[in-house]
């Protein structure tokens, strides 16, 4: 870490800058955070100044209320944080307004990029490669077993699991930031233009998308549908509500879940996942060593996720000097 | 090959009996020969290539993948195949995926030089869920629950065909099972011919719920608590095959070796000791020898075993199923003169004129270790599975306990959001003096639907703890478990294990205090 500039440094709670006292997606209430999305592993209630996108912000209000002060931030906008240091914020491709975050001081360029995927997602900006010194990427698939099928495989999964099974209902375990809605606008990509049936959880943040322009088409809650209107219909909730009581509301549901994680066999089977579908909205194992690859930086941090194997990857590939933060 | 793979990746996600039965059944009918006869025999007993072995595949990985990236997946992943066909950077070969018969067929004749170049290239045509399709039919660790009985009842409910029908045509068949499915699938196919000394299916029985039937029409035998098998002796290969119809000679050496004669028979397996009357010991020690490849020397002279026989189905290419059982008996007492006493005997019929004489008998089977009695009406013929009216099973009253509810767990399925899997415990000493909770056993049926919701609110309103998908309870639901009988057991803390546990009665009105303790189990103990 010899060429590692002094002026940002990876903590346990987040990335800190102490020329600006700035902190990045920090996990404890902070004087100043900017925050790369909505995902609450990123983006905590409590600080004193929040720097973030439109959406991300609109997520935080729906999640903790509106921020007491908060500068917007629009994709592609830098804004001045003090000695000298600039951010810009970069489309993530993560969820609706995720970003990465490009820092500039001295001539000295750092991405953070968050949350990212680099696939087409109908509900957000698609990433936007920026080259750069040091790049500080996420790692969660960071296990080259994780290659993400296209998602209109998994799809046609679904919709096959539906059509065999008219009595009864399809239930999907969806994170309800993201995952949901981008299962939701894909079906409506592919043409499916049935009611979708939301948990209560679910409903906000659909309303929200659709707020910021992802339309979703009809939808409508499960409690207030009766079971036969059910029968044969895709029923979203958050994965936690998948075997709860609330569940026994449906007519038999199969159970699937949509989640990176389901590519391991053994992960569906010990949740009593009938129906796994692989979609995933972080990069996979491509996605994360072909876009070090393409930027190339001269060093690599590795923030959250499977480290060790993407370190190891790094040792004899694209770029040596790599190390976990 | 891709139909196979879904086939299997489905049968992997599901639970269901019936839903895995109509999952094997739609492929049989739409996937054509061969490749629906090997799939059926790598589904069920496994095919085998000797080229291709765990290691192969690991040192396949290693020709394209780095090592530390390949164990680090494999940490994660927990199984080598799975892991190989997720992690295979596919080399484009330009040839289709193969079929399963054209898998089978590359991998039959692959040789310890060959074998690594030809796996590679079968891998190279294939997507990652074809990639693990080909690996387990490769290694034959399919590991997907599905019993051989199951298989033909799949292929029974797929053609239209009776279950006993094609248990009586399968054994002796080789994959792919040509003949099978040309009798199967067209209306002038023969059904292929009965090799008299294979595999016959079992004759069931019926439970007696009541003490009533004409001890005149009846032989009465003691139900032996062992494991019922049939010995399928060719003169010079003799097999034995557990009730699915599942080979399990290679556990029991000294049996095959010791039945020279070509004959099928019908026995119960049991092991010497001293209880059943003094003849064999209860089933935790034949327990000891089952689910083994293989038995040491050591073991077999720890744990002698024996069968005790009870039927006769097939003499020299004599089929005798359609005798009576007193003519099948009487043929059955000739020829196991020809076998060695201390590994046969027969299974003795009790002379008894009266039910009340009965009654004692099947009270006296509790302490005498045996399961219960056997009704067998004389003029019966040996009949595939369980039909009314002429075999009959009084098993002995189940043991009890009152036992504390300790944890709970989701089931699966329909019974996904309700905790329908109890952990139950007695005390180590009375609670009063310090006593503790420990577990002996865990239950999961016994109880009606409304029971079960009632359990189930109980646990939601008294849990005391989380760990994932488990509630620790408060410790205050008194439980009735009945079972059948109770061992010792290492595996568990409280050093007991119960066999066939069940949910007899909640007693909520019973104080936690006043349940048994283990001390009161362990003199149960059989």
């Amino acid at each position: 870490m010899s060429s590692a500039p002094g002026w940002l440094r990876p903590e346990r709670h987040g990335i800190y800058l102490p020329g600006t006292d700035c902190w990045i997606d920090p996990s404890i209430p902070v004087a100043r955070a900017l925050v790369t999305h909505g995902h609450s592993d990123h983006a905590r209630g409590g600080h004193g100044h929040v720097i973030a996108t439109g959406p991300t912000l609109s997520i935080m209000a729906l999640r903790y209320g509106e921020q007491p002060s908060a500068d917007r931030i629009d994709y592609g906008d830098t804004i001045e944080l003090g000695d000298g240091t600039n951010a810009t914020f970069l489309p993530a491709g993560h969820v609706l307004g995720s970003a990465q975050i490009l820092l500039e001081r001295q001539g000295e360029r750092v991405v953070v990029t968050g949350d990212y995927k680099r696939r087409p997602d109908p509900t957000c900006a698609p990433f936007e490669p920026v080259a750069c010194d040091v790049l500080i990427t996420e790692a969660t698939f960071g296990l080259p077993v994780f290659v993400h099928p296209p998602i209109g495989q998994e799809l046609d999964k679904l919709l096959a699991a539906l059509a065999e099974r008219p009595d009864r209902c399809v239930l999907v375990g969806a994170y309800a930031l993201g995952k949901a809605q981008r299962i939701i606008a894909e079906l409506r990509a592919r043409g499916f233009s049935d009611t979708i049936y939301l948990h209560g959880a679910m409903e906000r943040m659909c309303a929200l998308y659709e707020a910021h322009g992802v339309p979703l088409g009809p939808l409508a809650l499960v409690a207030d549908a009766t079971l036969d209107d059910l029968r044969g219909r895709i029923v979203i909730c958050p994965p936690s509500a998948l075997s709860d009581r609330w569940t026994r509301r449906l007519p038999d549901p199969l159970q699937a879940f949509a989640s990176g994680w389901m590519r391991v066999r053994q992960r569906g089977v010990q949740r009593g996942i009938e129906l796994p579908l692989v979609i995933s909205d972080h990069a996979d194992w491509e996605e994360l060593t072909g876009t070090i690859v393409e930027l190339a930086p001269q060093e690599t941090w590795i923030t959250h996720g499977r480290e060790d194997a993407l370190v190891h990857w790094c040792g004899w590939s694209a770029s040596p000097n790599c190390s976990i933060v | 090959m891709e139909r196979f793979a879904q086939l299997l990746d489905r049968l992997i996600y599901t639970r269901s009996r019936n839903d895995k039965i109509a999952l094997v059944a739609a492929y049989l009918r739409d996937t054509p020969d061969p490749d629906r006869g090997w799939a059926l025999a790598a589904l069920t007993s496994g095919l085998d290539f000797p080229a291709v072995k765990a290691s192969t595949i690991r040192d396949v990985v290693a020709t394209r993948v780095d090592p530390l990236l390949y164990s680090l997946s494999r940490d994660f992943v927990g199984d080598t195949a799975e892991t190989a066909s997720l992690i295979w950077p596919r080399l484009p070969t330009g040839e289709p995926p193969p079929t399963v018969s054209e898998a089978v067929e590359i991998m039959a004749g692959m040789s310890r030089s060959t074998v690594m170049a030809q796996l590679a290239r079968l891998l190279d045509r294939l997507e990652p869920d074809g990639r693990f399709a080909l690996l387990k039919l490769a290694t034959g660790a399919m590991r997907i629950g599905l019993s051989g009985r199951l298989a033909r009842t799949a292929f029974a409910q797929a053609f239209g065909l009776d279950v006993e029908q094609v248990e009586e045509h399968w054994h002796g068949l080789r994959p792919p099972y040509a003949d099978l499915f040309a009798w199967a699938t067209s209306p002038e196919g023969a059904a292929p011919a009965i090799d008299p000394l294979a595999f016959k299916p079992f004759m069931l029985a019926h439970p007696l719920e009541e003490a009533q039937l004409d001890l005149a029409e009846f032989a009465v035998e003691w139900k032996w608590d062992g494991i019922r098998i049939q010995l399928v002796g060719d003169g010079n290969v003799t097999r034995l095959f557990s009730r699915g119809g599942e080979e399990i000679s290679g556990a029991f050496p000294e049996i095959a070796a010791a039945y020279p004669i070509r004959a099928v028979m019908d026995g119960e397996l049991l092991v010497r000791g001293d209880v059943q009357g003094g003849e064999a010991a209860s089933f935790n020690a034949l327990q000891q020898r089952l689910g083994r490849k293989k038995v040491t020397g050591a073991m077999m002279a720890d744990y002698p075993a024996f069968v005790r026989l009870y039927d006769l189905l097939v003499e020299e290419d004599e089929d005798l199923r359609s005798l009576p059982w007193t003519e099948r008996r009487a043929r059955l007492e000739r020829a196991v003169a020809q076998l060695p006493p201390e590994r046969f005997d027969l299974s003795q019929i009790i002379a008894a004129q009266d039910w009340a004489t009965l009654v004692q008998l099947r009270e006296d089977a509790r302490s005498q270790a045996y399961e219960g009695l056997m009704f067998k009406r004389r003029e019966s013929a040996y009949m595939a599975g369980r039909k009314v009216g002429h075999w009959y099973k009084w098993k002995r009253q189940p043991l009890t306990a009152d036992c504390v509810l300790m944890y709970a767990q989701r089931g699966s399925g329909k019974r996904s959001s309700y905790y329908s899997d109890y952990t139950f415990g007695c005390w180590t000493a009375p609670p009063e003096q310090g006593g503790e909770l420990l577990p002996v056993g865990k239950a999961y049926f016994g109880f009606t639907d409304e029971e079960l919701k009632w359990l189930d609110g109980f646990i939601r309103r008294h849990t005391a703890n989380r760990f994932g998908p488990v509630r620790e309870v408060e410790k205050t639901l008194v439980l009735e478990v009945a079972f059948d009988s109770i061992h010792l057991s290492r595996r568990h803390k409280s050093g007991l294990a119960m066999r066939f546990p069940r949910i007899a009665r909640i007693r909520s009105d019973k104080p936690a205090e006043e349940a048994n303790l283990i001390v009161d189990l362990m003199a149960l103990v059989s």
